[in-house]
Parts: C-alpha cells; sequence; structure tokens
C-alpha cells in the first residue's frame, strides 16, 4: 500500500466516521462538532484532489461560517435537556424505511460506478494558477451566473432577518 | 491507485449517510444538517470528475463554488425559519409542525 492509498483511506475514514456521528448522536450539540469535522475531513479530500481554493473555501465557509450558523441556531432552540435534543423518529416505519433506501441508494450508485468504465486518465498536475482559470470563468462565461449568486446571497440575507425578526418589527 | 471510482464512492457514502439522516431524525435543525451533507457529497463528485476526467478546464470546481454559495443562502434561510418557528411553536420537531394542514 502506497502514500497515496493511505492518505485517502484515512481521510476518507474520518469523513465518514464523523458523517455517520451526526447522524447517529442523540446529542444534537456533538452531532453539529461532528458536522464540522466532516466538513475539514471534505476539505481535506479537495486538498487531495488539488482543488486547494475550493477547500480553502469549504473551511472558510462550511466549517466557519454555516457551523457557527447552526450552533448559534441550536443555542436558541435547544431543550434543557440535551441528551434527549436529537431523536431518532417516532415510527418505527419510517427510520427503517430510510435506512432501506440509504442502504439501495449506496448499493446501486456503488454498482453503477464499479460497473462503469471511466476514461482511465491519471490525475494529471494539478495547474499552478488554478484560482486564475477560477477567476476567467467566473467574471467571463458565467458572469450571469455568478452575479445572480450575489442576488441570491442578498436576497437570503434580507429574508434570513425578516423570517427570524417578524415583519412587523423591522 | 486510487481512482475516480474512490471518490464516487466516498461522494455515495456520504449522500447514503446524509438521506439516511434525512428520513431517520425529527429535529428540524438534525435534518438541515443531514442535507448539508448530501450537498458536500455532491461537491466532492464534482471536484473528483473535475480532477480526473477535465483537468485543464476548472468547470468542476466552478460548480462545487456554486453550490457552496447555494447551500449557504439555504441553511441561512432555513435556520431562520426554524427559529420563526420555534417562537410559535416551542419546539423544532417536525411532528409539530401542522400549521399548513388542514
Amino acid at each position: 500500500m502506497n502514500l497515496d492509498q493511505l492518505v485517502f483511506l484515512a481521510i476518507s475514514g474520518f469523513t465518514i466516521t464523523a458523517a455517520l456521528a451526526v447522524v447517529w448522536s442523540r446529542n444534537i450539540v456533538r452531532s453539529a462538532l461532528a458536522l464540522i469535522l466532516t466538513f475539514l475531513g471534505v476539505a481535506l479530500t479537495f486538498f487531495n484532489l488539488g482543488a486547494g481554493f475550493l477547500g480553502l473555501v469549504q473551511i472558510l465557509v462550511y466549517a466557519g461560517a454555516v457551523a457557527v450558523l447552526i450552533i448559534f441556531a441550536i443555542m436558541l432552540v435547544m431543550k434543557p435537556d440535551p441528551g434527549t435534543t436529537n431523536p431518532t423518529t417516532p415510527s418505527r416505519d419510517t427510520h427503517y424505511l430510510g435506512g432501506l433506501l440509504a442502504w439501495l441508494v449506496v448499493i446501486g450508485l456503488g454498482l453503477a460506478i464499479g460497473f462503469t468504465t471511466w476514461p482511465s486518465l491519471p490525475a494529471g498536475p494539478v495547474d499552478d494558477d488554478a484560482v486564475g482559470a477560477l477567476a476567467q470563468l467566473l467574471l467571463g462565461n458565467y458572469v450571469v451566473a455568478f452575479e445572480a449568486a450575489a442576488i441570491l446571497l442578498l436576497l437570503a440575507v434580507v429574508g434570513a432577518i425578516i423570517l427570524a425578526k417578524g415583519a412587523d418589527k423591522i | 491507485m486510487i481512482g475516480l471510482n474512490h471518490y464516487l464512492l466516498l461522494g455515495t457514502a456520504l449522500f447514503g449517510i446524509g438521506l439516511y439522516g434525512v428520513f431517520a431524525k425529527r429535529n428540524a435543525i438534525a435534518i438541515l444538517m443531514s442535507v448539508e451533507l448530501m450537498l458536500n457529497a455532491v461537491n466532492v463528485n464534482f471536484v473528483a470528475i473535475n480532477r480526473f476526467v477535465q483537468p485543464a478546464a476548472s468547470l468542476g470546481q466552478l460548480f462545487a463554488i456554486f453550490v457552496i454559495v447555494v447551500a449557504a443562502a439555504e441553511v441561512s434561510v432555513g435556520l431562520a425559519l426554524i427559529i420563526s418557528i420555534y417562537r410559535q411553536r416551542r419546539s423544532v420537531n417536525l411532528d409539530d409542525f401542522n400549521l399548513m394542514k388542514w
């Protein structure tokens, strides 16, 4: 086993363990902290794939902003007993159906991935100016989508303030 | 040799875990967190395919950036909604949300 495989196995094992902790934990604060670990694991995967800029964005936006937002929301709505804050659904049918559906999706997609012949390109060298290439795309061909994303973020911020504060108090 | 399908399997596993969380949880915030897991799985797939199939053009990374933007907007509005409903219902359990049922 060479270093490549060892690094990949370590990162993906870490990520999947943290993701399972998000779903299985009974305490929602622990779920949120495991979610931060999952985000960091995905960021490590991005670094491993040579997408350094995206990994940094992942750490900044997900592990920074989104995680803090989720933890603040948890603090605002938490019940006094934290051990029961994240219960599974009371209906066993829904629970088993969800588990079954998730397994079906994973096995189906896994088989599809296994049987597809992918172009067996070795991962080429990473572009030195990857951020520059991304900026060329973002402000060139895809500038309309870029502006639309900016407007979407503005609308989301205004909407979140109005929803959380109450429209009559603005 | 770690290839494209290993990364796709990692993405599939993350997606499945998120899907299970959406079905098996009652807490609205926990369901939002599971949706975030699924979005991250999609991002892993985008970046992996970009790296192995078309490394010259970074279109996959571009799409991943847009997914991150939309996910940030989604989580802010979703949490504001949850806090707003909590004010009225004193609960974040999805079973207690029947405001739009009649």
